[in-house]
Order: structure tokens, then C-alpha cells, then sequence
């Protein structure tokens, strides 16, 4: 699109807009051209950084008569993609709105704007002795509308529930510019409950402008035992046996040698080195009730086949325990030039064929796998190590992170457990919904935005996009479930 | 743990469905009929569903139940309390043939809803067979899963209205170790209101309330270290309590023969019902109302604090049951319904003219 094309349609947003709020410069566009999936990258038209509501319904107004792709924004951490902007399009950046509005402590919510961070809300309800939940691993820097966009998890999610199970209210402006409110903080509503279809929309049926967000008082105790084991399966079957015990810990991440290794070298948190696996598992509540169930978790894992159970002694090894699984990404970021995180999810009881199948699809690509897993939710973040500069390394990693995820999808499981489907997963949508479910979903975007100007070309595949997807496939020589319709 | 299906019956459904939709009829899908007095009554061509029973998968480790829609809610639960689990919304029966598609469905639940969630929160995939008689698979029997649009959980309180609920996954809780139920005297429902929302900031393990006449009641569920505790902290008289008769509607109150009206608010909501015909529940969320009221003035009171009312039971002839929605919100709603179902096959009007 033409240089003249954007500054006419900047000097249209400006009409409305304060100066600083239009950015047209190619240079300040770079700064929007990827989110934290960077292997993808687009300078959009141009970035429009709205103050209020009222601005975000004049933008979409103007946008709806324009027939102008909208790709909103957060604070741009998605890790698939889901705000790479659109060539043709403007970005919707909602930094600018990032204010707590109000905090009902009796109610025991807060009303934000979607441009708070996620830890920001916990900070400043900290003194009342209340939080919010979900804790996803960027929380120091996502934002409360990118979490309702991909209804974020967190390390806690097992117990205290994803963002869906953590909002109250939305409110949100249309494709058309008009304002609509779903509002449950009376726990029940008439009609359809459409809360659960905008989290996790990515940002395609509407732009939230506001979010009331359910606050719980904070634990008064939390302690982490972590179980040392020389067999991944012995290790998996000890998060079975723990909830067999009818405990649901605050969180149970699992690492593997790999992961743990690069952890350890890069945090120092006195991780065994040699063990195969590592389960790190957290209980939270009142003192009585964590010291009794910690001591039941300690057997379990004894008798699980942990060859070591360590407890943490005090807070400060707590936070060490927990410091090398939230480095994990980091961590391995230091031994390889680049990594790609999976994010598939399974039944739990699935994991020991799961992992012993990415090892094996590992070896065949011949590039390293670490699997770090939340895996009280069977949420796998297999991380592949790779280097961009190898010609063709990229697209190598591409096609195994892709095996990954059928592997994920032929066990029972998901190709997204919390990173969304953006625009990276979105072939794999082909291999996971039939042509009518998909249709069902395009069905329904149509409801909300019938032009299809809400982040087009992300997280829902068109057919025609599945049969070149699909034909690639075939092309490979493999075809994945071939029991499936497709054209 | 699963059953021996008969894979029959789904297609006989399938079948049926296309023969319906083909002739432009309507249909009314009919469960165990223990919950048909929820939504508006409709003229169209009932179809039984029950007999589409079964257990697809259900490994307690996995906190997964996967059920087909005719499976009787009255049986599930038993099977989960034998493997000392349960459905975490409590969600009532009102009848032994209650099945989990009506569940589902209606999207009722019980005592612990305020604190454990709704039904909603804890559905995890479904599968449905939509107006044109396909068969579409939504979610899945993961905790996680935020691939396309969260369909499955859009299922639940849409009244059977986007297609037969042939099955679902469905995420249990362990029980609880232990419960004890203890009373406090409050004359007032405001003085219930405001005692059990400060309740609420403190990380009691509270799983249930309810005000009537004078007395509440606060039930705390958990380990046996945790509950005792908390009642030490607390005070208040241990009581012995029935949930079951509060959930299934069995106490004196939901049975005088009167008009009962539900009543969701917010729940710090300050009270604005006739004190002698109320009974609060959900940590004030949810307030039933016995007895004649003006169901339009109400719902305009209640709808100006961001709640709503439904004409629950027993209420006139031509008085709406639900709570009306803003125009351009029931136009989008009468989309979506659309979407799944164009020709209108399945339970049009059971909860507003054209949903």
C-alpha cells in the first residue's frame, strides 16, 4: 500500500486522534512489527494508540467504513504471533489505556483497562491481602487484555483456574464500533453465557476495553517440595498418584535432564544435575493443612520411585526452587542460538509414550529437545534448540515442532494448551478441526464481525488455506490421520 | 473406566434430526424431563435422547469424566463419589432421571457454585450434532486447550438451542475431607450480606451459604486440619446440615405452592427484597423470592445494578422466565443460534422468541 494511502488515512485518525497517538513513521512502525513470536515480522500501515474507549469505537468506526484490517495489541509478548499486524492494516495498541479503575475489596474485584499489566493488579491489591491468579510466566510484563485475547494460564492454573475462570465482566467494542458488556458478577446470566467465547478469541470477535477481574485473598502459606527421579514415567506417574491422594497442589511443573541441566548452569539453584526428571511441586493454604499435605506428598513421591525428596526449608528456597523452572526458557535461550517453543497439551497419562516420541522425533530431525511441562494440566513446553544462521535449520525445526503437535493431537490433546494459535499454529488448526468445525468457527466470527476486519488470518484457517496446508503434507509422503475429512 | 457402547444410537439421531430439519419441522430435545419446566414451553416434536447413554472414559487420575448426554446425572455421581470425587458446581437433580445432557444444558448448580465455579468452568469439550445433522467436536479432555473458539463451554444454559449435547468432558474435584456446617443468628439480610462478603477476604475454606429467616448457614469444606481451624476462628454453633435438601430444592420455602422467582446480583449487593420471602444463597449472588411480585419492576431494579431475574417457577401465564436482553444483544444471540442451527430445528424459544 502506497506511501499516500497512509498519510491520508493518518490525517482521517488524526481528525480525532491527538498527534502522538497516530504513528505513521516507517521508523516507529519497526517497533510493532512482531510480538514475541519474532520469526515472523510485518510493518503494519499504521499503529493507533487510543487514550479511551470512546477513541477505540471512533477508530473501529472509522475501520468498519474503511474495511480496515485491525490487529489489536497488548503488550506484544504473544508467543504465536497473534499480534503480528497486517500489512494493510492498522495495529490497536491499547498501552495507552492502562489504568486500574477501581478496587471493591468487599466484592473482592478490580475494574482495569486492558493495558494493565497482569503483576500490576496483584501490586496494587497487595496491601488488602488479596491477588489475582493467573500468573503467566511474562507477568512482569503482559497485559490483562492480551491474557483475556489467549485466555492465559499460569504455573497455578491447576488449582485457581485459567483467565476465563479468573474475569467477571468485559466490556467491549465491536467490529462496528458499538459497545457491549458481558457482565457475570452476578454469577448467573439468561441467554448465552458468551464469555467463554471472547477469552481466548485473540482479539477476532472485538476489542476489550475494560475487564473486571476476580480477586482472592492470598494463601496464607505456600511450601514446595521437589521429588528427584531417574525415569521421566516414574516421575509422571507420581503427579497421578498425587492427585489420586485427592490433593490439588497450587502448581506441579516438570523438567527433564536437559532442561534441568541448562537451568542449573544458568540459575544455580542446586538442581540434581543428574537426574532424568524433576517435579517441583507446590501446596498452598493454611499452615495446618500444607503441613499435613506436604507430608503426603512426600510419600507419594517416595513411593513413586523418587531416589530424593528436598523440601524447601524456608521462602528464600522456595523462590530458588521456582527460580530455575521460571529461567527455563531463558536458561536454554544460553546454550543454543535460538529455540522454539511447543505448547501441546495431553492427558496426563499420556506423557510417557508423548516424551518418548519427541525424543525419538528429536533424534530423526536431529536437533536437541528440553521439555519443561506443567504437569499437574499435561501442558508440554518441549523446546527445540536450534540455529537459525544453518541454512534451513528454521524451516527443520518448523516441520518437527509441527510432528510435535500431531503427536499431541493423535494422544487426545491440543496443539495450544495457553500460547494461541496466531499465526503459527494455524496449519495445524487443519489437522485438529474437520471442515465443518472450522466452519463453525468462521460461522461465528461472521456473528460478531461480518465484514472480517477483527486480526484476519489468524487463529482460524480458511479451507483454502487447509488444502495447501494439507497437500504439503501429503506432498511429505505422510499423511496425518487420514481417517479425517478435508476438502 | 468405559462403557460398552452402542454406536447406533447416534446415527439414528443423526438420521432423525436430517429427516426433521428436511421437512422444516422443530424439535424439542427431551433428557430425563426433570428440568423441561426451565425455559419457555414450546409446540415441536419432542425427541427422547436419553437412551444415548454411556461412559466414553473416566480415569480418575486424570480429573476427566467423559460421558455421553444421556448418561442419568444420579448415576455419574455416584460413580464419582465411589472414586471419592465429584462434580465441583453440585448441580441439582430435581428428579431421578435427571440426565448430564440437561445438565449441561440448563447449566444449574448448587451450593458450592460461588466458590468452586459453574458448570461452565469446568467443561472441557463437547461433542454436538448442529442443526444440518453433523456431527462437530469442540475442546477436548484437557485442562488447556485454547485452539479455535471455546465452543463447548457456549453450550452450557443454551437451553439445547444450538443442537443435541451428545457428549462432553467434564473436569471433577476430589472431595473434601471433611465438611462441617455452622450457623450464625443475622436478623437482617443486609447484616448476611455484608458478614459474608468480609468472609470472603480471608482464605477460609468456605464451600457454601445460605440466609433464610434470621439464621445463616456457612458450610466449610476441606482437610480435616483446615476445616477444624477455620471453625475454631470462626465461632458459631456446628449444625448438622443436608445440602442435598438445599440443592434439590426440597426445603419448605421452594415448596409452599407460591410463585419463585431467582434473583442474581452481584453478590455485595444491598438487599432490596421483602425479608419474609427471601432465602439467600451463593454468598449473596443468588436470592430466591417466594411469593407475587411485580416481575417487570423488579427486573428493572435488579437490572440497574447489573443483575437479573428469572420467573423461575410456578409465575403466570405470559410472564417471560428469563430476564430480557438489550435488542442488539439478543440480535447477536439469535446470530450465534443461527450459526449453528439456520433452519431453527432445535428448541427454538425456550428462552426468548427466536433463541
Amino acid at each position: 500500500m502506497s506511501q499516500t494511502r497512509r498519510q491520508q488515512l493518518a490525517a482521517r485518525f488524526r481528525e480525532f486522534l491527538p498527534g502522538e497517538s497516530v504513528i505513521d513513521q516507517p521508523t516507529s512502525l519497526a517497533a510493532y512489527e512482531c510480538d514475541g513470536l519474532s520469526a515472523y515480522r510485518q510493518k503494519p500501515l499504521l499503529v493507533l494508540l487510543p487514550q479511551d474507549t470512546a477513541q477505540v469505537q471512533q477508530i473501529m468506526r472509522l475501520c468498519h467504513e474503511q474495511r480496515l484490517p485491525v490487529v489489536s495489541r497488548g503488550a506484544g509478548t504473544s508467543l504465536s504471533g497473534g499480534a503480528l499486524p497486517h500489512a494493510e492494516g492498522v495495529v490497536l495498541s491499547l498501552a495507552k489505556m492502562n489504568r486500574i479503575l477501581q478496587v471493591d475489596e468487599l466484592s473482592r474485584s478490580a475494574v482495569v483497562e486492558p493495558g494493565v499489566r497482569n503483576l500490576a493488579i496483584s501490586e496494587a491489591v497487595q496491601s488488602k491481602g488479596l491477588y489475582y491468579a493467573p500468573d503467566p510466566s511474562s507477568q512482569i510484563a503482559c497485559s490483562i487484555g492480551g491474557n483475556v485475547a489467549e485466555n492465559a494460564g499460569g504455573v497455578h492454573c491447576l488449582k485457581y483456574g485459567l483467565t476465563l475462570h479468573n474475569i467477571l465482566a468485559l466490556k467491549v467494542v465491536g467490529a462496528d464500533g458499538e459497545l457491549f458488556e458481558i457482565d457475570q458478577r452476578c454469577l448467573h446470566r439468561d441467554g448465552y453465557d458468551l464469555m467463554p467465547l471472547l477469552v481466548g478469541s485473540e482479539g477476532m470477535l472485538g476489542i476489550v476495553v475494560e475487564v473486571t477481574v476476580k480477586l482472592l485473598p492470598i494463601p496464607r502459606c505456600a511450601r514446595v517440595v521437589m521429588g528427584v527421579f531417574d525415569s521421566i514415567e516414574a516421575a509422571g506417574n507420581s503427579v497421578a498418584a498425587i492427585i489420586a491422594e485427592g490433593i490439588i497442589p497450587a502448581g506441579v511443573e516438570m523438567m527433564d535432564n536437559p532442561a534441568i541441566r541448562a537451568a542449573e548452569d544458568f540459575v544455580h539453584a542446586n538442581y540434581p544435575v543428574e537426574a532424568e526428571a524433576i517435579l517441583i511441586c507446590e501446596l498452598d493454604g493454611t499452615e495446618e493443612e500444607v503441613v499435613a499435605q506436604i507430608e503426603l506428598v512426600e510419600q507419594v513421591l517416595n513411593k513413586g520411585g523418587a531416589v530424593e525428596t528436598r523440601l524447601a526449608k524456608d521462602e528464600a528456597e522456595r523462590l530458588l526452587f521456582w527460580s530455575g523452572r521460571k529461567a527455563a526458557f531463558p536458561a536454554v535461550g544460553r546454550i543454543s542460538p535460538d529455540y522454539y517453543c511447543i505448547d501441546g497439551t495431553i492427558p496426563r497419562k499420556a506423557l510417557a509414550a508423548v516424551l518418548t516420541g519427541v525424543r525419538e522425533l528429536s533424534e530423526h530431525y536431529g536437533l536437541p529437545v528440553a521439555n519443561v511441562f506443567h504437569a499437574g494440566d499435561g501442558n508440554l513446553h518441549p523446546l527445540i534448540l536450534y540455529d537459525a544462521n544453518n541454512e534451513g535449520e528454521l524451516e527443520k525445526t518448523e516441520e518437527l515442532g509441527s510432528k510435535i503437535l500431531q503427536l499431541c493431537i493423535h494422544h487426545g490433546g491440543t496443539i495450544t494448551g495457553e500460547h494461541g494459535v496466531g499465526i503459527e499454529k494455524i496449519g495445524e488448526m487443519c489437522i485438529q478441526f474437520s471442515d465443518s468445525e472450522r466452519n463453525q468457527f468462521h460461522a461465528l466470527r461472521e456473528c460478531f464481525d461480518p465484514l472480517k476486519i477483527l486480526n484476519p488470518g489468524k487463529a482460524i484457517p480458511t479451507l483454502a488455506r487447509c488444502a495447501e496446508h494439507n497437500a504439503m503434507h501429503v506432498h511429505d509422503g505422510k499423511l496425518p490421520f487420514p481417517e479425517l475429512e478435508r476438502f | 473406566m468405559t462403557d460398552i457402547l452402542d454406536v447406533s444410537i447416534e446415527e439414528e439421531l443423526c438420521t432423525q434430526v436430517r429427516a426433521v430439519a428436511a421437512n422444516g419441522g422443530e424439535i424439542e430435545i427431551i433428557g430425563g424431563g426433570s428440568k423441561r419446566f426451565y425455559g419457555e414451553s414450546i409446540e415441536a416434536l419432542p425427541i427422547d435422547v436419553s437412551g444415548h447413554s454411556g461412559i466414553i472414559d473416566y480415569d480418575p487420575a486424570e480429573l476427566v469424566i467423559t460421558l455421553r448426554g444421556g448418561c442419568k446425572l444420579a448415576e455419574v455421581e455416584a460413580l464419582l463419589a465411589q472414586n471419592r470425587q465429584m462434580f465441583g458446581f453440585e448441580p441439582p437433580c430435581f428428579g431421578e432421571d435427571a440426565t448430564i445432557g440437561g445438565m449441561v444444558a440448563t447449566g444449574l448448580a448448587g451450593p458450592r457454585r460461588a466458590w468452586a465455579g459453574s458448570i461452565r468452568d469446568f467443561v472441557l469439550g463437547v461433542k454436538l450434532l448442529d442443526g444440518r445433522g453433523q456431527v462437530l467436536q469442540f475442546g477436548g479432555r484437557v485442562i488447556k486447550n485454547v485452539a479455535g473458539f471455546d465452543v463447548s463451554r457456549l453450550m452450557v444454559g443454551a437451553l439445547g438451542t444450538l443442537g443435541i449435547i451428545l457428549e462432553v468432558s467434564i473436569r471433577v474435584i476430589p472431595l473434601s475431607e471433611t465438611e462441617l456446617t455452622i450457623g450464625y443468628e443475622h436478623a437482617s439480610a443486609d447484616e448476611h450480606i455484608r458478614w459474608i462478603n468480609e468472609l470472603g477476604r480471608e482464605p477460609f475454606p468456605i464451600t457454601a451459604s445460605l440466609w433464610h429467616d434470621g439464621r445463616s448457614l456457612l458450610r466449610l469444606s476441606g482437610s480435616e486440619q483446615g476445616v477444624s481451624q477455620a471453625a475454631a476462628q470462626l465461632g458459631g454453633d456446628a449444625i448438622e446440615t443436608d445440602w442435598s435438601q438445599v440443592k434439590e430444592q426440597r426445603l419448605e420455602f421452594f415448596d409452599s405452592g407460591l410463585p419463585l422467582s431467582r434473583i442474581s446480583l452481584p453478590p455485595a449487593s444491598p438487599d432490596m427484597l421483602p425479608a419474609e420471602s427471601q432465602l439467600i444463597e451463593w454468598g449473596g449472588a443468588q436470592r430466591w423470592c417466594r411469593g407475587e411480585i411485580d416481575v417487570d419492576a423488579l427486573r428493572e431494579r435488579v437490572g440497574v445494578v447489573g443483575g437479573n431475574l428469572c420467573a423461575f417457577r410456578r409465575h403466570a401465564d405470559g410472564v417471560p422466565m428469563f430476564h430480557p436482553l438489550p435488542a442488539a444483544m439478543l440480535k447477536l444471540q439469535r446470530n450465534i443460534k443461527s450459526s449453528f442451527d439456520p433452519a431453527a430445528v432445535f428448541n427454538s424459544g425456550r428462552i426468548y422468541p427466536g433463541l
